[in-house]
């Protein structure tokens, strides 16, 4: 899937060592960049154990092209969801109130789209508008209000979801115009001569892999120039290669179906362009200073007032996404919409590396939580496990990564 | 006079990289109320720690004799078993718990878990009359003032059946009048036999209520001086607390020669603080300095004497209630209400506390340093990491800073690797005036001279530095005017000629008198 781009080009390379790497050297320093990444590493690799895990008991099913895209389909909205909320938690706070703002805000639309017969650009801004407000009023409430997160999106939640059923007289609302429904279940749409893929997610897959490869390149040219140290040729080399053929896998498993969802393609602009703002932005640094230490972070300038403010402001425009994208597949607005999505959201953060107290994580760590708990979703889906037992097993592991984590910083002595 | 009821002998304390105590004998009296004093970083509270198994046996050496038997505590819970209760200078009360939930926190009148409220209420009402407070035991701790909890806290202490009371700095935090109350409660558990051993740098508190005084100095006991005796006078022990060699080294330094007519660069007028809970005390009160640029000035006090109070009310009101004062910058009134605008006119202040107040620990060097003015390693909200890293690179080879890439997280760093990256955050931010509070504390030798050197450079370039610290030397060794506080107020002003320890010191302990 193309989010794994973010992977590599977002975690810090190694500093390697001076002169090319000997064979020993190059051990050497995998071991090292292991340690020093043994988080975001720990979490990759438990992701592809655990597909790897689930394809053997499926007999393969689970990574059929048909089953991907639907893997994609079924969890985008919580990847959206987890995003956001991996920048709430940075910062410090939690939300727990976008289950019921996602169910209000598909509510909304459907109000807006199937009563209203507004056209659903129109309907579709402003819904990401509503969203925005209600995040605005929470941060408020939040930020300069000094009233605990957890207390305001608790009531966020009660109300969101009364709010929701009011609106929808506790119907459920439908059908959807049809460009609505795109957003939830659509793919790129095909274009040039026949061939067993589909073109257009080809095309998208190799731009993106020369972009990455490019943008690669350009960075270790930079490093040179500044005169910093950079990973070893043949080690950088490897890294391109590894990055492409991941690319091209899961671009190769989704041209052979329908091609690529269209939902899986605002994914991969939010994810590459919050990873942008998280890394390579003011802003971004700010949310992770105010987490970290808040005190010296006031004393350092910081205007964290503000900061916590934008931040909800975000996690409602993404929760209105989220939402409008689970009523689109769903193809109805229903008052029991999003039902839970807050908890899933949270524990993909912190499956992700978040920390309960703030400071920590990336955004590419919200999204390897996200998968796991989505792989974990539709892999036992596939084996007909019963949400009884889907939801123990997710609790363990989401204790499991969690205990990991701990008892990892622990060994480390950090 | 009775026999010794405690003796420690010979006790050294040793810290990752620091010697906290190294050869301190104590020799208290029965009944006596024995003062400990020395400067900060003296080695008291330790001490006292080590006495009340805070730091267990076995992380120290030397022997603790108590009613003649030795001591080998474990814990708190062993020490206090044997009559001996140390209260803290930061209370151990809970805020919304009763008086007497407080008092017997830990130590509850129950029966298999139930708690006997009657017994309870009854023993605590005794307890509260024995320490003066005729408050209800059902009232919450956090709805009394400061000087009433410290009372609770010896109620508490009662209850243990304690025979030796610790206080370390009992009156920091108190006003005249709860402070008088206080000492005069010590003197009266005196009278019921109790022993008392009371940490404070406050000489007429010492000279009220101690019989004898015993003086700490670098981790060494100096002397042991009874108080009532008419040789010990206040000079005699102020030379006991300073009288030590100038072992540190300091970079050589043309002292600045102030050009006339040019405006400070920063001055302070008339600036008065409240305490931010206790609105009734004042923690600054009524203080002007100035600092011209070129020129290195400190501010000398012991704690709570109000200089960070004060550094940091001015920047930004990051610490208590405002009550009154400007701030010239260049001759020019400025207003710094938030640490957004004291920046942007230059001010840039470094905590004493950079664990709390300085540092974000779980993030990288680079990161730390580039914070406080990362709009200038960024373009249109943008951070250009390459720039930000060759920025943090320039530093961590320039201040010396021992790691071995600039994305360590400073969490690993040492003390004095840290507190340079501090000073690089911001020095990075490009200010005029820099507000340094206690800039060498908690650090090794080696690491204090390179901070000495990177401060001598500063104020060469001409900025101006304003240098909090309550080691006398390293002022007289670095400042070319130092003002002294005590208690909230400006007490004295020396030039570089004029200033001693001795003098400084006398100014500094200086409680309820008028400026000169």
């Amino acid at each position: 899937m193309s989010t794994d781009v973010t992977a590599t080009t977002s975690a810090p390379a190694p500093p390697g060592k001076d002169g090319p790497a000997s064979g020993g050297g190059l051990l050497q320093l995998m071991r090292d960049g292991l340690r020093r990444n043994m988080r975001q590493y720990g979490m990759l690799i438990a992701l592809g154990l655990i597909v790897a895990l689930f394809a053997w008991l499926t007999d393969g099913d689970l990574l059929l092209p048909r089953n991907v895209s639907n893997l994609v389909l079924q969890n985008s909205y919580i990847l959206v969801l987890a995003v956001g909320m991996m920048m709430v938690i940075i910062a410090g706070h939690i939300d727990l109130s976008v289950g019921s703002l996602t169910a209000f805000v598909g509510a909304f639309a459907a109000v807006l789209t199937v009563q209203q017969d507004i056209s659903w650009p129109v309907a579709v801004v402003l819904c990401l508008l509503v969203g925005a407000v209600a995040g605005a009023v929470q941060g408020f409430f939040i930020a300069y209000g000094g009233i605990p997160s957890f207390i305001v999106t608790l009531a966020g939640m009660l109300i969101f979801r009364g709010l929701t059923e009011i609106l929808l007289a506790g119907q459920t609302l439908g059908p959807f115009p049809e460009g609505m429904q795109k957003i939830g279940n659509g793919f790129m749409p095909e274009a040039g001569p026949e061939t067993n893929y589909h073109n257009i997610t080809l095309l998208l897959g190799i731009a993106l892999i020369v972009f990455v490869v490019l943008q690669e390149i350009r960075d270790r040219g930079r490093q040179q120039e500044f005169a910093l140290d950079v990973l070893p040729r043949n080690i950088f080399l490897l890294k391109l290669a590894v990055m492409a053929s991941a690319i091209l896998v899961v671009t190769l498993l989704l041209a052979s179906y329908k091609g690529a969802p269209i939902v899986l393609l605002i994914l991969g602009v939010l994810v590459v362009g919050y990873s942008y703002v998280m890394r390579n932005t003011v802003f971004g640094r700010h949310i992770y200073a105010i987490g970290g230490n808040l005190p010296a972070a006031k004393l350092s300038g910081v205007k964290d007032k503000k900061v916590t403010f934008l931040v909800f402001v975000n996690m409602g425009a993404l929760a209105a996404l989220a939402g409008m994208a689970i009523a689109a597949r769903l193809n109805a607005a229903s008052p029991k919409a999003g039902l839970n999505y807050e908890l899933e959201a949270i524990a993909s953060a912190f499956i992700g590396g978040a920390s309960m107290s703030g400071g920590v994580g990336t955004v590419f760590g919200a999204i390897i939580g996200g998968l796991v708990l989505g792989v974990l979703n539709n892999g036992m889906n596939l084996l007909d496990v019963g949400t009884d037992w889907q939801q123990v097993i997710k609790g363990l592991a989401l204790l499991a990564a969690v205990g990991f984590d701990v008892w990892n910083k622990r060994r480390v002595g950090s | 006079m009775a026999g010794p009821v405690l003796e420690m002998r010979s006790i050294v304390k040793t810290f990752p990289g620091v010697k906290a105590l190294s050869d301190v004998t104590l020799t208290v009296r029965q009944g006596e109320v024995h003062a400990i004093c020395g400067e900060n970083g003296a080695g008291k509270s330790t001490l006292m720690k080590v006495l009340s198994g805070v730091h267990s046996h076995g992380s120290y050496e030397g022997e603790i004799l108590f009613e003649g038997e030795p001591c080998r505590f474990r814990n708190i819970r062993a020490s206090e078993q044997r009559g001996i209760v140390i209260i803290h200078q930061e209370l151990a009360l809970v805020p919304y718990l009763s008086l007497a939930e407080n008092i017997f926190l830990g130590n509850e009148h129950a029966r298999r878990g139930f708690i006997n409220w009657n017994e309870t209420l009854r023993h605590a009402t005794r307890l509260l009359r024995q320490v003066g407070l005729d408050d209800h035991p059902e009232t919450r701790v956090a709805d009394i003032g400061v000087g009433k909890q410290q009372l609770v806290e010896i109620a508490k202490a009662l209850s243990k059946k304690v025979k030796l009371l610790i206080l370390d700095e009992p009156t920091a935090a108190l006003n005249d009048e709860d402070s008088g109350k206080l000492l005069d409660l010590i003197l009266e558990l005196k009278k019921q036999g109790i022993t008392s051993i009371i940490i404070s740098h406050k000489l007429n508190e010492i000279r009220r209520v101690a019989d004898s005084v015993t003086i700490l100095r670098d981790g060494r006991s100096i002397e042991t001086l009874d108080v009532k005796a008419s040789e010990t006078t206040e000079d005699r022990i102020i030379s006991g607390m300073v009288g030590r060699d100038l072992d540190h080294r300091f970079p050589e330094r043309t002292p600045h020669r102030a050009e006339e007519g040019a405006a400070p660069a920063l001055e302070i007028r008339n600036w008065t603080v409240y305490h931010p809970i206790d609105r009734t005390r004042k923690v600054v009160d009524d203080v002007s300095v100035h600092v011209r640029r070129g020129e290195i000035v400190g501010i000398a006090g012991l704690m709570g004497a109000g200089r960070t109070e004060l550094a940091m009310n001015v920047f930004g009101r990051t610490y208590g209630r405002y009550a009154g004062g400007t701030v010239l910058k260049d001759g020019r009134e400025i207003q710094t209400r938030h640490v957004a605008d004291a920046v942007a006119h230059g001010i840039a202040y470094v905590t004493e506390d950079r664990k709390h107040y300085g540092l974000n620990l779980i993030d990288t060097i680079n990161r730390n340093i580039s914070l406080t003015a990362l709009d200038k390693v960024a373009k249109r909200g943008v951070v250009d990491e390459h720039e930000e890293r060759k920025v943090a690179e320039g530093f961590r080879r320039s201040m010396n800073i021992k790691a071995p890439t600039v994305f360590e997280p400073v969490g690993k760093l040492s003390g004095g690797n840290q507190q340079k990256v501090v000073l690089s955050k911001w020095i990075f931010a490009g200010p005029d005036v820099l507000i340094l509070d206690e800039p060498t504390r908690g650090i090794d030798v080696g690491a204090k001279y390179e901070i000495y050197t990177v401060i001598d450079q500063l104020a060469a370039e001409g900025k101006a530095v304003v240098f909090i610290s309550s080691e006398l030397p390293e002022l007289l060794g670095m400042c070319d005017r130092i003002y002294t506080m005590a208690a909230g107020r400006l007490t004295g002003e020396f030039s570089r000629a004029e200033a001693s320890q001795e003098a400084l010191m006398r100014q500094m302990t200086k409680d309820k008198e008028v400026t000169r």
